[in-house]
């Protein structure tokens, strides 16, 4: 379970906070999206989360400990974060990149154990990627690239799983893939945070959404609660029309043309 | 470990004894293996043996220690800048260690002073190219810090002419040495020195090489995989100059050999920054005893700076890496 409560974050020399009192649970055996227009401070959660940007108010609770104080190692061991840019400096064997997830559990002189192979073989077949390992890391599509660094995610062997924009630049088929791991790994008791900007897939797939708006929690709930036409149109000030998508019925945005007068 | 890195080690120990024999063999005066195994055991022509155990030895293992050092730094640094053109030469490291150095040799420093003296200019250069290439643009850019290094390099080898400009011929290696490298001085108390600076950066490179191998993923992807990112990578400049300071304290500005070596180093397939320690430890060691051979062997009786031949190796190997700076 990761919690966040009433976080405050700011970025060196700005005068504005780019989070402003902020709450949000994300609990085991449940998808918890972010969403919100570009510059609405939803990465800027994640990089607190991995301790890059200090607290100015607030708490983050992971597993009931404070993250302030968490060890970093110890920290990985419990959240595992694929974040949103990525590129290894030199191309290296998918299954070696899905390795470096065991990195949390090795100390400095820990060698190399056969549950570290066996927790790597588990997060290789539980994201799909078993015709993958032999691969290079450049010769990889963009999705089957984010299938492998949920993999590495899921070598951590956390209770939790954070993705920034796991879905950014991939296909449909891609994208949906993507989600449906994500909903199954969900089902299998992780706590599955997530920030998007696919705010239609985000209404099929998550328990729950938590709408910012300028650094600041414009809606939260379920997805029907927050997938309102007056919420969305003020939020990302554009136009919108909120429908029921046909296939299962989840709240869906339709975007129109042009701005209303 | 992998059978295939420990194949790939035996292969690399093959060749620098290959090279190592090489290197006290051939020369002025030739010597046959056999002949050199004798001299090494004192027996034989005794200017022989003295050739071989206090000219050619020392100088081979010399040469052998800074291909490790200057090695073991550039893949370190590539990895955590993230810059395949990375490594302590042209970062400008080797030149504000070689000014360390050359202001402590002027002032009488001995071999356990001068090493330290490089080691605050090589954190001063590595301080001076980083503020630069931070202030240029917000993260580390790796063209800037690479042209930062470079110029940092360049006033480097102004000052040592400069501090060397007067000094008595006898007492001073010439700013020639120490401009261009050279192994020919060594001395087996040099040797020992410089061996504890390798073996202790070599091991402090190892304690961390996982963390380097999560810094080479990008700050976030390590921050996510608990590496205390800027200490770790703190903790890499300050080993890395480590190395480069003993090294230029040894045998002057030796360049390119950081650049190349790493890429051989991957070449073979390895990619853990510990396997790659052990590879670019022993593949540097062998290029910079090859090297130091070519530099005796090519215009005999003359002998050329190790530098000058070392650049002529890595000019060419940088202008056709130039694209990863894209």
């Amino acid at each position: 379970m990761i919690h966040f409560e009433r976080v405050v974050l700011r970025y060196p020399r700005r005068e504005q906070p780019a989070v402003r009192d902020v709450s949000l649970v994300a609990r085991r055996g449940r998808i918890t999206a972010v969403v919100g227009p570009n510059g609405s401070g939803k990465s800027t959660l994640v990089r607190a989360l991995l301790g890059l940007l200090p607290l100015e108010r607030g708490t983050i609770t992971i597993d009931a400990a404070d993250a302030a104080t968490l060890d970093p190692r110890e920290r990985a061991r419990r959240v595992a974060v694929v974040p949103q840019r990525e590129s290894p400096a030199f191309p290296l064997p998918v299954r070696e990149l899905v390795a470096l997830g065991r990195r949390p559990h090795l100390h400095a002189l820990a060698t190399w154990s056969a549950a570290d192979s066996r927790a790597v073989d588990d997060a290789i077949a539980a994201a799909g990627v078993g015709d993958l390992v032999d691969r290079g890391s450049d010769e990889l599509s963009g999705g089957e690239w984010q299938r492998v660094r949920i993999a590495r995610a899921l070598a951590q062997q956390g209770t939790s799983l954070v993705l920034d924009e796991p879905t950014t630049f991939l296909d449909v088929a891609h994208e949906m893939s993507v989600f449906e791991l994500l909903a199954r790994l969900a089902r299998e008791g992780k706590a599955v945070l997530l920030v998007s900007h696919q705010l239609n897939l985000v209404a099929r797939f998550a328990d729950e959404i938590v709408l910012l708006h300028r650094g600041a929690v414009a809606a939260a709930g379920t997805p029907s609660a927050v997938m309102r036409g007056e919420i969305l149109e003020r939020v990302y000030e554009w136009p919108v029309v909120v429908v029921r998508d046909p296939a299962v019925g989840a709240p869906a945005l339709v975007p129109l043309r042009g701005r209303r007068d | 470990m992998t059978r295939r890195f420990a194949l790939i080690v035996v292969l690399l120990l093959a060749a620098l004894v290959l090279v190592a024999v090489a290197g006290v063999a051939l020369g002025n005066v030739r010597v046959s293996p056999l002949g050199a195994w004798r001299a090494l055991r004192g027996a034989g022509d005794p200017l022989v043996v003295a050739v071989v155990r206090d000219l050619r030895l020392p100088r081979v293992a010399l040469a052998a220690l800074v291909g490790c050092g200057l090695a073991m730094s550039g893949s370190a640094l590539q990895s955590t800048l993230r810059n395949a053109l990375a490594e302590p030469y042209l970062l400008g490291v080797s030149g504000g260690a070689a000014v360390g150095a050359v202001l402590a040799v002027s002032s009488g420093g001995g071999y356990g002073v001068v090493p330290l003296a490089a080691f605050a200019g090589a954190v001063l250069a590595v301080v001076v190219a980083l503020v630069v290439a931070h202030a240029a643009g917000g993260r580390a850019d790796g063209r800037v810090l690479l042209m930062a290094g470079v110029v940092v390099g360049a006033f480097a080898n102004a000052a040592i002419m400069v501090v060397l400009a007067n000094a008595p011929p006898n007492t001073i290696r010439d700013a020639t040495w120490w401009m261009m490298g050279s192994v020919s001085a060594a001395e087996w108390s040099g040797v020992r020195w410089l061996a504890v600076y390798v073996a202790l950066g070599g091991a402090a490179l190892w304690a961390i090489g996982r963390d380097i191998d999560a810094l080479a993923l990008g700050d976030e992807a390590a921050a996510a995989l608990g590496v205390r990112v800027g200490r770790a990578t703190r903790w890499v400049y300050v080993v890395s100059a480590l190395l480069a300071a003993a090294t230029v304290s040894a045998a002057g500005l030796v360049g390119f050999v950081g650049l190349v070596v790493p890429h051989l180093a991957r070449a073979t397939g390895l990619r853990a920054q510990r396997e790659l320690i052990v590879a670019t430890a022993l593949i540097g060691a062998s290029l910079v005893v090859a090297a130091d051979l070519a530099a005796r062997l090519a215009r005999p009786p003359a002998e050329l700076p190790l530098g000058a031949v070392t650049a002529l190796i890595g000019v060419p190997f940088f202008l056709t890496r130039l694209r990863a700076l894209r």
